[in-house]
C-alpha cells in the first residue's frame, strides 16, 4: 500500500471546542500544517494547553476536526465513512503517556495483545498466540510472561506492552503522546532506543509529542513547536535546536536545565522578566518580517531556510527576526 | 560525629514496610546532615527510598501503608522519631514543611486558596483571621502571584499547574520553616514553568534563610540548585559529595549510569 507523497499530510487542521458556560469557543488547534515522511519522526513540542495532544487526537480522528485536511497514505481521513475509517485505524496507532492507566488491570498481557488482532482480524485465530509471542520478542520482552497481569510489571515493561499492542496490527504511523515522561531517566533511554530500533526495523513513522525538549532532540528528524494552538516553528531538528528563529522556541530551549552545575547556576541567576508573547488579536499591518498578511492574503508563515519555517505571530513587542532576546 | 551547627542530622535511618506479612526494607540505615540554610539534593530513581526518607523526616507514612522506622532523625537536637505526636504536629509546617510533586491533588478543591493558607496560619502561627488574611496576601505576592488580594478568593481549579505549585510553596513557607522538603516539585510542570519554580525556591531559600532538601530523579534540576548531593539506590546512599565534584567525577557506577542517561539538549540528535 504505497502512495505518492508523504505518509501523512496535515493541512490547515483546526479543532474548535464549543462555547461552555458563557465562555467563548476555544480554538485549540489553529491551521496546523505539516508532513511526515515514511520512516521519519516529527517531534511536536509545546507547553500544556498548547494543543499538541489535541492535534494528535484530531489526526487519529479521535477528535473531530472543525476544518482542514488529514491525509494518511493518500487517503483523506476527515470525511471518511466510519467503516472505512475503522479499516484505516490499522495503519495508525497510539502510545499514551501513562503505562499504568492505559492497560486494563484485569487482562493478562496475552489478552491485551490478542484484542487488536481479533478486532482487526489481522491474523487467523489459531495463529494469535504465535503473533503475541512475536510481538513480545519485538519489544524486548520474554514471551513466557504473557500470562501475567500489568501490575506485575515495572513502568518501563508496561510501556513496552503498550508499544507491542500498538504494533500488533502492523501500523505505518504511530502517535506517541509523552511516551516516556512518566518513566525514570534510565528507563526513558531504553524506551527511546526501542522506538528507534522499531522504526528502523518496521519503517514506522512517528508523531512524537513531548514537553521534554531534550528527549525530542534525541528522537526527532524534524521538530514542530506549538504555541496557542498554532505552529510557531517547523524545521529539521538540528536547525530548530541550533538556530531557533521564533522567540518562543528560544524561550523553551533556554528553560531546559543543563546537567552542569556552574552553567545551570549561571542560568538560574539570570532572571530577566519573562517575555510576553502577543495574543492572536490585533494582528493587522506589517508583521515582524514586514509583510501585511491581511492585505496580501498570504499565510503568516515565513521560510528562513529551506524546510525551516517560522510564524510571525506571537512575537513579543520589540522582538525582530535574527535578534537575540533577553534570556528568561 | 555530632556537628552542633547541623540543622538536621539523620543517623542510621531505616524504613521497613509490611507487605502481606512479609517485611521489606526500603531504607537501609542511611546517615546524612543538612546545615541551616543549606540546599541539599537527593537523586535517585523511583523506588530508591528518597521519598520515604523525606516522609520519615515529616513522620508521615506513605499512603495506604504502615512503616516501621529505625535510627535517629535529630532536628535541632530533638529526635523526630521519638517525640510525642503533639510536638511533631507543631514541627510539621512550623519548622519543617514539604512540597509534593502533584499540585493538583495537594490542594482542597472546594476551598479558596486564600482560606487554605489562612487556616494554616491560624493553626500554626496563632494569627487571627484578619491578620492571617493580610499575611496570606503577602505570601501570594511573595511567590509571584499577580493581584494576590483578588486571587486569594479563587479556587484551585482557577489556577494553572504552575500557579498551583506556587500556592503550595506559599503554604509551605507561610510559617517560615527552617527546612523545606521539596519532593519532585517540578516534575509535573512545563519546562518554562519549571525554571520559574526553581528560581522561586532559590530566592525564598536565600530570603528566608531556609534549608532546602530537593528530591528529584533529574540531574539537570539538581545541578544549579544545591550545594551537596546524595545519590540513592536501593535504599542506600551510594555516593555523596559537593555538587561540582560529583558532576565532574562521579565515582560510583550507578551515579555514572544515571548521569549518562540524562538527555542533553546540546548533543546532536538524529542524522538519519
Amino acid at each position: 500500500m504505497s502512495a505518492p507523497g508523504p505518509l501523512l499530510r496535515v493541512r490547515d487542521l483546526c479543532v474548535t471546542f464549543p462555547a461552555r458556560r458563557g465562555r467563548p469557543p476555544v480554538r485549540a488547534v489553529d491551521h496546523v500544517s505539516f508532513d511526515i515522511e515514511p520512516g521519519q519522526t516529527l517531534g511536536l513540542v509545546g507547553e500544556s494547553g498548547s494543543g499538541k495532544t489535541t492535534t494528535g487526537r484530531a489526526i487519529l480522528q479521535l477528535q473531530p476536526a472543525s476544518g482542514g485536511s488529514v491525509r494518511l497514505l493518500g487517503q483523506e481521513l476527515t470525511a471518511m465513512r466510519r467503516a472505512d475509517l475503522r479499516a484505516m485505524r490499522r495503519h495508525m496507532q497510539f502510545v499514551l503517556q501513562n503505562p499504568y492507566s492505559s492497560l486494563h488491570p484485569r487482562m493478562t498481557v496475552a489478552q491485551i495483545l490478542a484484542e487488536p488482532l481479533t478486532v482487526h482480524r489481522s491474523v487467523p485465530r489459531e495463529r494469535i498466540p504465535e503473533r503475541v509471542a512475536e510481538l513480545m520478542t519485538l519489544v524486548g520482552m520474554d514471551p513466557k510472561v504473557v500470562h501475567r497481569y500489568p501490575h506485575e510489571f515495572s513502568g518501563g515493561q508496561r510501556q513496552r506492552v503498550v508499544i507491542a499492542r500498538a504494533l500488533a496490527v502492523n501500523p505505518d504511523f504511530v502517535v506517541c503522546d509523552e511516551p516516556v515522561s512518566a518513566l525514570d531517566v534510565r528507563t526513558q533511554a531504553q524506551i527511546v532506543d526501542l522506538l528507534h530500533s522499531l522504526q528502523e526495523k518496521l519503517r514506522l513513522s512517528y508523531l512524537f509529542i513531548a514537553h521534554d525538549l531534550a528527549i525530542v532532540r534525541a528522537v526527532a528528524h524534524r521538530v514542530a513547536v506549538m504555541y496557542g494552538g498554532r505552529l510557531v516553528e517547523l524545521g529539521d531538528a538540528a536547525r530548530v535546536y541550533d538556530s531557533p528563529a521564533h522567540p518562543y522556541t528560544r524561550n523553551l530551549l533556554d528553560a531546559v536545565p543543563i546537567p552542569d552545575p556552574a552553567r545551570q547556576r549561571a542560568k538560574l541567576a539570570e532572571a530577566a522578566p519573562e517575555p510576553q508573547f502577543r495574543g492572536r488579536d490585533g494582528e493587522t499591518g506589517p508583521c515582524v518580517f514586514g509583510e501585511d498578511h491581511a492585505a496580501s492574503g498570504t499565510p503568516a508563515w515565513h521560510e528562513v531556510a529551506p524546510g525551516h519555517g517560522v510564524s510571525c505571530r506571537f512575537w513579543p513587542p520589540g522582538a525582530c527576526p535574527g535578534q537575540e532576546l533577553p534570556r528568561i | 560525629m555530632d556537628d552542633p551547627r547541623a540543622l538536621l542530622q539523620v543517623r542510621d535511618l531505616t524504613a521497613q514496610f509490611n507487605r502481606d506479612g512479609v517485611p521489606s526494607r526500603v531504607v537501609n540505615g542511611i546517615s546524612f546532615d543538612i546545615a541551616p540554610g543549606e540546599a541539599v539534593g537527593f537523586v535517585g530513581e523511583s523506588g530508591c527510598g528518597k521519598s520515604v526518607t523525606a516522609r520519615a523526616i515529616m513522620r508521615l507514612a506513605p499512603e495506604g501503608s504502615s512503616v516501621a522506622w529505625g535510627g535517629r532523625i535529630l532536628f535541632r537536637g530533638r529526635d523526630l522519631l521519638r517525640i510525642e505526636e503533639r510536638e511533631m504536629r507543631d514541627m510539621r509546617g512550623r519548622r519543617i514543611a514539604m512540597v509534593f510533586q502533584d499540585p493538583m491533588t495537594s490542594l482542597n478543591p472546594v476551598m479558596t486558596v486564600g482560606a487554605q493558607i489562612d487556616d494554616m496560619l491560624c493553626r500554626h502561627a496563632g494569627l487571627s483571621r484578619r491578620a492571617a488574611r493580610r499575611r496570606t496576601v503577602e505570601l501570594l505576592g511573595l511567590v509571584g502571584i499577580r493581584d494576590p488580594a483578588l486571587r486569594a478568593d479563587d479556587h484551585p481549579h482557577q489556577f494553572s499547574g504552575g500557579m498551583r505549585q506556587r500556592v503550595l510553596i506559599a503554604i509551605a513557607v507561610s510559617c517560615q520553616p527552617d527546612l523545606l522538603i521539596a519532593d519532585e516539585p517540578t516534575t509535573a510542570l512545563d519546562v518554562t514553568v519549571q525554571a520559574q519554580i526553581l528560581r522561586l525556591l532559590m530566592r525564598l531559600g536565600r530570603e528566608l534563610g531556609m534549608a532546602l532538601m530537593l528530591i528529584t530523579h533529574d540531574f539537570g534540576v539538581i545541578a544549579g540548585m544545591v550545594e551537596r548531593v546524595y545519590v540513592m539506590h536501593g535504599g542506600d546512599i551510594v555516593e555523596s559529595g559537593e555538587v561540582d565534584a560529583l558532576f565532574a567525577g562521579p565515582q560510583h557506577p550507578y551515579t555514572r549510569a544515571l548521569l549518562a542517561a540524562v538527555p542533553r539538549i546540546e548533543t546532536a540528535g538524529r542524522t538519519t
